[in-house]
Order: C-alpha cells, then structure tokens, then sequence
C-alpha cells in the first residue's frame, strides 16, 4: 500500500497528534502535573505551527476525496495563528477556580473544531466536506455551552446547535440535488456537470448556498448570531467570530471558483443583494447595541459582508484580498476580544455604558482597545484600512461600483458605533470607573502579538505578496 | 415475491422524491412553529431524513453503478445521531433548571 498521499495531509496530522497527547495526558495526568497542563498545550500548538507554516505542494490524496493547494496551508496558519492568540487569552479564565475542571475539555475540543475547519478546506468531495463542517460545529456548541452553571451558555449552546443542525440539513437538501442532477459528489468531475439551464440544479444550488451563509452568518441567516455571541464565554465567542467565519468564507470561495463556476452569473447576483443587506442592517443594529459582545457580533456580521466583496469579482486578486482581509481580521478583533475577556474575568462588566472612564484607570487596555476599533473601522495607518481598500480594489476592478460605493458610505456609519466605544473609554467621566486591572503574562502576549499585527500587517508588504503569489482566480 | 420486487422497482423516481421533500417542509414547519425543544429536534430529524431518503432515491434510480449516495446517506445519519446526542445533552442541562424544555423559558438572550 502506497502511503504517500499522507504527505499532503501533514497539518492535519501533526494537529491529530497534538489533540491525541493533549487527550491522553487530560485523561493520565493527576491534580499536580494539571497545573502544567494549558503551558504545555500552548507550546504544543505553538510548534504545530510553526511545522505548518510553510506552504506545500499541488496534490491530492485518496482518489481526489482531499485536495490540498498552497493557498489552504496559507489559510490554515491563519487559523492556527488565531487559535494560538485564543489559547493565550483563554490561560487566566481557566485559572479561576470555577473553570478548573474545564480547561481539558475546552482545548482538545477547540482542537478538533480545528480539524475539522482543516478538512472543510481541503476537501475534495461534498461528503469529506459535509463531515469536515459538522466536525467543526458539533463540539463548537458543546464549547458554547461549556460554562454548565450559567443557562446564558446553555440557551446559547442549543440555539447554536438547532441553527447549526437546520441549516446543515438545508444544505444537505441541495447537496442531494446537485448529486442527483449530476451523478458525482467529487469537486473535481462537477464543473462540467453544472449548467445555468438546468433549474434542479440552480434550486440545489441556492439551498446549498444557504447553509454556508448560515455558518458565515450573513444577514436573512444572522439570528443566531448575536445571542449566542453572547450568552457563549468570552474566549469562545472569540473563537468563533474569527476561525469559524474566515475558515467558512475561504470554503465558500474556493467551492464558489472551483465548483460552480458555471453559475457565475446566478452567485454574483446572490453576493450582491446579500452583501449589501449585511453591511447596512447590520451597522444600523450594532449602533443600537449596550452589550460589548452583542455589539461586536453585529460588527462581525457587517466585516463577513466585507469579506465577500473579495469573492464577488471571482478572480485571483480577490482570493489574495480575501485571505489577507480575514488575518488582519484575525488582529483587530482578537484585540478587541482580549481586552473584553481580560476586564470580563477580572470585573464582570461587559457594557459599553461601564467602559467609561476606563483610559483613567486601565491606560494599556484602552489604547489596545482604540488599535482594535480604529482597525475594524478602517483608519489609514492601521492595518484594517489597507484589508478594506484592497478588498474594495478587487470589487471595483470588476466593475462593481455601486456596490463599493454603498460599502464605502457603511464603513462611515461603522466609524460612527466603533467610535461610541472610544467616546466612552476615552472622554467620558465616571464616577465609578473600572479599577486597575493588572492582566497576566500569557493574556499580555496575546494582546501584544495582536497590536503588532495590526500596526505591522498593513505597512508591510511582505504578507499582502506572499499572500498573493500563491491565489488561483476563476 | 420476484413479481413484488419488480413492482416495487416500477415506482416512478418522481413519487419517492416528493414524499422526501413534503418530509423536508414538514421539518422546516415544525422547526418555526414548535415550542417544544424536542420536538423541534424532532423537525430537524425529519429534514435531516427527508435527505437520506433523496439520496438513495437518485443512487437506486439514477446511478446504480455508483454507491455515492448510499455512502452519504450513511454518513447522514451517522452525524445526525452525533448532532441529536449533543442536542439532547444541552437539552437536559436546560431540563435540569426550568424542569421543562419550553422554548418560552429559554428567553434571557435579547437585544
């Protein structure tokens, strides 16, 4: 037996060993060795990695069932590098003495959500995808509903698992169309299966369309977005407003160039009143927000319509944006999300109206907090403008005008809620401000990787390049 | 019982079809306007069903020489067990609170 076609799939083997001994020493390990347990998996990850990191070969493995290109290692380091900056911020909320028991359980099931985001990219068939999809989204609703005391998780964690399970049977519906129109699940022997004439086909389409908008959370398919950001912890609702998004928009564009690009004209025309539904409704709801989490799903449902301006244009320029919108991403809202989580485990507050006055005791944190905002918002020298205007290049260059321009006056409206949080932290008086908060190392490293990306990422050519020498268009 | 075997061959593929899909929108109505968790897990049972029956429908009629959409709808049902044993865990926890599993109680989260 030929055991080559594993050399392609080393990320997910090297994550597999990562998972198995974090597993095993959760399970071996005793009260005392425990307490070595989060240092140990961070560096595990940390190697993992760094191992990964370089991008490999053009191939395939077991029949064309996984596929693997440059561009999805590039995707997957991007995960890896979020995930990383999540396990740092996630060491102090274990150390309380309530989550003692958890945080096993939480980082191999983080682990494995991973693996299977690694299988939904890479896969060559609608089954290794379908599979690779519920991977990541099963054990995410157990991560949701982790905090067991708290019914906020839990009713979190069954909406997250009901939407999850409905919109997967949706697209499952049109995956059994698309397989009776055409006979085959291999992305491979599709495009020249797929035809705009045929309506079965179109109508398997759309419902399959659907489903991934549903994990993408764009916005007729939102509404279980900003509950379960909220009621989920903090380090979870990190997690997944940043890998779970930016692995589903990647696979939606590689299936959307590689598998249907006979619907070329059908898809476009989706994106567009897609994009921009999201962009507007939900600028317009994050003004209106006073929670923090709930506030930030509302902007991450807007950057996921930001993010599909990079698909739109269906050219290789637009892959490159895309990929490099979703790490500068990664950056800005980790940021915000580090900030969050540390005053949230330290003082219990969440709301924007208790963020005022923060500058005077907590300086470090506001100013991180004020990178993150102006990123997200898209203010030049930070990385978050440069993301935006290559993504609305790539719209452009395709003659998408209109839609650029009404992105183009949302990311205004945007600049107006992000700036309501800088208003309160920052000139806002308080009589009870949030006292000092003295954050640990780990969170402490995390919040300074996240600062660095967002000044650095942008000014540098270096990434947006090797981003870009390795995307594939249409 | 060879003559029963081929009657139930000569079904038209088209009645298989729309049994499935009045299974699909029986799923989806049940999944909008119950209230009770179970039964909305019922409902999505129902149209996590209504796609395996689809599967083996277009193999058994359309693709015989191929064992694709068997394949699928094994793994369909495989995971869709994962999903309603991971539902019905969460389930129990809100059980365990309310002592019922109403969806009118589960309401904390609002904008």
């Amino acid at each position: 037996m030929d055991f080559s076609d594993f050399l392609y799939m080393r990320s997910e083997l090297s994550l597999l060993i990562v998972v198995i001994f974090l597993l095993l020493y959760d399970i071996i390990a005793g009260k005392k060795s425990m307490v070595y347990f989060q240092p140990i998996a961070i560096v595990l990850f940390a190697i993992h990695t760094i191992v990964t990191i370089i991008p490999y070969g053009t191939g395939e493995a077991f029949g064309g069932m996984y596929q693997n290109y440059p561009m999805m290692t590039v995707v997957k380091s991007i995960l890896n590098i979020a995930t990383f900056i999540v396990f740092l911020q996630a060491k102090n909320w274990f150390d309380t003495d309530k989550f003692k028991n958890e945080r096993g359980e939480f980082y191999f099931l983080t682990l494995i959500t991973l693996l299977g985001m690694y299988f939904m990219i890479s896969s060559g068939n609608f089954l290794l995808f379908y599979i690779g999809l519920e991977m990541a989204s099963i054990p995410m609703a157990t991560l949701i509903a982790l905090d067991k005391k708290n019914l906020k998780s839990a009713e979190a964690g069954i909406k997250y698992i009901l939407s999850a399970a409905f919109s997967s049977g949706i697209m499952l519906f049109g995956i059994s169309y698309i397989y009776g129109t055409s006979g085959t699940l291999y992305f491979n022997d599709l495009p020249q299966l797929i035809h705009n004439t045929d309506p079965l086909q179109i109508m398997g389409f759309v419902f399959f369309i659907v489903g991934l908008f549903f994990k993408i959370s764009l916005v007729p398919f939102h509404l279980w977005t900003a509950d379960v950001y909220e009621g989920a912890p903090t380090n979870v609702t990190s997690y997944l407003s940043v890998v779970s998004k930016g692995s589903a928009s990647f696979v939606l564009m590689t299936l959307l160039y590689k598998v249907f690009v006979n619907l070329i004209v059908e898809w476009q025309t989706i994106l567009f009143w897609i994009i921009i539904i999201s962009i507007t409704l939900a600028n317009l709801f994050a003004i209106r927000q006073k929670n923090m989490k709930r506030f930030l799903a509302f902007s991450s449902i807007s950057q996921a319509g930001y993010i599909l301006l990079g698909i739109i244009g269906g050219t290789a320029y637009g892959m490159t944006t895309l990929v490099y919108y979703i790490f500068v991403y990664v950056f800005s809202n980790l940021a915000a999300f580090g900030v969050i989580s540390t005053i949230e485990n330290k003082s219990g507050k969440l709301n924007i109206d208790e963020y005022k006055g923060l500058y005077s005791t907590n300086p470090i944190l506001s100013f991180v907090m004020m990178l993150a905002m102006f990123s997200l918002g898209g203010i030049p020298p930070f990385a978050g403008f440069f993301s935006k205007f290559f993504i609305f290049s790539a719209a452009a260059q395709q003659g998408f005008y209109l839609l650029v321009i009404i992105a183009v006056l949302n990311t205004i409206i945007s600049l107006y809620y992000y700036l309501l949080v800088i208003k309160a932290m920052f000139i806002e008086h308080n009589e009870k401000p949030i006292p000092a908060i003295k954050s640990d190392t780990y969170s402490n490293v995390g919040l300074v990787i996240c600062s660095a990306g967002i000044l650095l990422v942008g000014i540098f050519s270096f990434f947006m390049e090797s981003i870009n020498q390795y995307s594939f268009g249409i | 019982m060879i003559e029963l075997l081929v009657n139930s061959v000569s079904i038209p593929m088209v009645a298989f079809l729309i049994v499935s899909l009045i299974m699909f929108f029986a799923g989806v109505f049940g999944f909008l306007t119950r209230k009770n968790l179970i039964m909305i897990l019922i409902s999505v049972e129902l149209i996590l069903n209504s796609v395996d029956i689809n599967f083996a429908v277009f193999n058994r009629y359309l693709f015989p020489e191929q064992m694709e959409g068997l394949f699928f709808a094994l793994f369909g049902i495989a995971i869709a067990a994962c999903e309603t044993a991971v539902a019905i865990a969460i389930i129990i926890n809100i059980y365990r609170r309310f002592g019922n599993v109403d969806v009118d109680n589960v309401n904390k989260l609002k904008g």
